[in-house]
């Protein structure tokens, strides 16, 4: 059984470029890290003939989908399982299918040396990437966000670095923060706040919020009036024509809910 | 609103208060401003000097009605072919009052943070109060202008853009100010909100002062109204404080007595309720 999940490299959970609006890296040269979703194989049988069979059958289903298209291989399950499974015939047979093995995670040392000498990266994914098993049988179709999310809010967990503001943010000031966000004043009309974790704002909104910039889904922004120019969660946004015709004086929430954003007064 | 504000403290080894007026935007009232507030100040009787930091479009010394008698300005000080005393023009209405031109044939570049530093520190052994006309923009000029302050007085006209320029000046005093940068208690920062028409509030064509305060919540220090004598001052070459019957005249009187700490109630905000012998004969 073949399955598809999204890759997250460099342990950075971005949502793909073409999703997100404005671009934050500062223009210098230096290595960017930057997230896409790239299929992964996981393998679920050492039985290299099944496997051969069923990945002609779904090559077959969306030709165009498979062709030079880059794979991850997640050894996790098989590994798990104590089955022992030999790597290369499988990169051969990718490589005949014109699929792109991008690297391997979950590797035993064996497939890990295989992998290397494939030039094929190895990539060390501590937390199991087994969990998203269940879900998304379907191949054609990219990743349900939910997943994401449950493992960015794992990772958060060791990373918070939260941040207070006392003084208003002031049009052209921008602010970034590791964790959570808390601003007790108002961020003016040209100010930008952006936090990977939740945004708490007890003044009015009036600049651009973006949480979950690094791709935390269930991230929230909340405020005490929303006059936001822009509003974006793991990359979705909306701009203020989006939703002038909403109460502006309200306390309100914005999150993200099946690729969504809501916005609700509390 | 309040009133009440702490009085700054000098502290004991340097005498001088800097205040910079600045806005972000043009054309809101920086010169009439910092014209008025050095003469209300050396009126008082505190020793004040007004540097004009617009280098390339001087103006502060038409404003001042000193202009014929610059002989050596700001940029020959900084570059030592004049000593601060032969550049400094001592106002002839207020002997307390000294003006220091900026040069018109420079420009911006000409002024160099170490040579703006020293030119003050040597003021600041002499003056009480030392107020810096800040040019327009967030350029070279400006930032030199409210990088030494104290205090700040942002000038605001009650629209949009003028108050969005403001805030945008205000997250600069808060972060490129020398006393940002070396980490010392944040420039105390004042509203003044100028060409204020109660009228055109009133008929929604302007913001109004609580719209103002919402945005970029801060100290008022006063109210000026659109007032001709503001042109008339101007254009005369004397400071709109002397001229102690206009409105503006008096709302700069106020500006800076609260600035001192005196407790004096807000005025001009409402529109004025005239009778009919005012309504005809009243001024403006």
């Amino acid at each position: 059984m073949l399955l598809f999940n999204q890759l997250h490299q460099l342990n950075y959970y971005q949502m793909s470029t073409d999703t997100e609006a404005p671009i934050y890296t500062k223009p210098a040269l230096e290595f960017k890290s930057t997230s896409f979703s790239v299929p992964v194989l996981v393998i679920q049988t050492p039985e290299l003939k099944q496997i051969k069979h069923q990945l002609e059958e779904k090559i077959a289903q969306a030709p165009a989908f498979f062709k030079n298209s880059p794979v991850l291989i997640d050894l996790q399950y098989v590994n798990d399982a104590e089955l022992s499974f030999e790597l290369p015939p499988l990169i051969e047979f990718l490589h005949a299918k014109k699929l792109c093995a991008v690297g391997i995670s979950s590797g035993n040392d064996k497939q890990i040396i295989a992998a290397l000498e494939y030039h094929i990266p190895v990539h060390s994914i501590h937390s199991p990437l087994s969990e998203s098993s269940q879900e998304n049988k379907n191949l054609s179709k990219p990743v349900a966000p939910e997943v994401t999310a449950e493992k960015t809010a794992k990772n958060a967990i060791n990373t918070v670095e939260n941040m207070l503001v006392s003084q208003p943010v002031r049009s052209g000031q921008r602010i970034y923060a590791k964790g959570d966000l808390t601003i007790l004043s108002h961020v003016s009309a040209g100010a930008e706040v952006m936090a990977e974790g939740n945004i708490h704002i007890y003044g009015a909104l009036r600049g651009r919020a973006l949480a979950g910039v690094q791709g935390n889904s269930k991230s929230r922004i909340f405020c005490s009036a929303l006059q936001a120019e822009l509003i974006s969660i793991a990359g979705h946004y909306k701009t203020s024509e989006d939703f002038d015709n909403l109460e502006q004086h309200q306390p309100t929430q914005v999150f993200l809910q099946d690729q969504a954003l809501i916005i609700n007064t509390l | 609103m309040k009133t009440k504000h702490p009085h700054p403290i000098v502290e004991d080894k340097k005498l001088a208060r800097i205040i910079v007026v600045t806005s972000g935007k043009g054309g809101v009232g920086k010169t009439t401003t910092s014209a008025a507030i050095a003469m209300g100040l050396a009126k008082k009787g505190h020793k004040t000097a007004v540097i004009d930091f617009d280098v390339g479009l001087r103006n502060l010394d038409l404003i001042m009605g000193c202009e014929r008698r610059v002989v050596y300005d700001f940029v020959n000080v900084i570059n030592g072919e004049a000593t601060l005393r032969q550049a400094l023009i001592k106002d002839k209405r207020c002997n307390q009052l000294f003006i220091l031109p900026a040069s018109q044939t420079r420009d911006k570049d000409a002024l160099t943070q170490e040579g703006v530093g020293k030119v003050l520190d040597e003021l600041s052994k002499e003056f009480k109060y030392i107020v810096c006309d800040s040019p327009a923009g967030i350029e070279r000029g400006a930032n030199l202008a409210m990088y030494f302050a104290d205090d700040a007085f942002v000038v605001t006209n009650p629209e949009v853009s003028s108050v969005r320029d403001s805030d945008r000046m205000l997250g600069i005093l808060a972060s490129k100010s020398r006393r940002a940068e070396v980490g010392e208690e944040a420039i105390n920062e004042y509203l003044l909100l100028s060409r204020y028409s109660p009228e055109r509030v009133k008929l929604g064509e302007m913001l109004s002062v609580e719209d103002v305060q919402d945005i970029l919540s801060l100290h008022l220090l006063g109210v000026i109204p659109e007032s001709k004598s503001v042109l008339n001052a101007s254009n005369s070459g004397t400071p709109v404080i002397l001229d102690e019957e206009s409105n503006a005249g008096q709302a700069y009187a106020d500006v800076v007595a609260r600035y001192l700490g005196e407790d004096v109630p807000h005025r001009f905000i409402d529109e004025e309720k005239k009778g009919l012998f005012g309504k005809i004969f009243g001024r403006k």
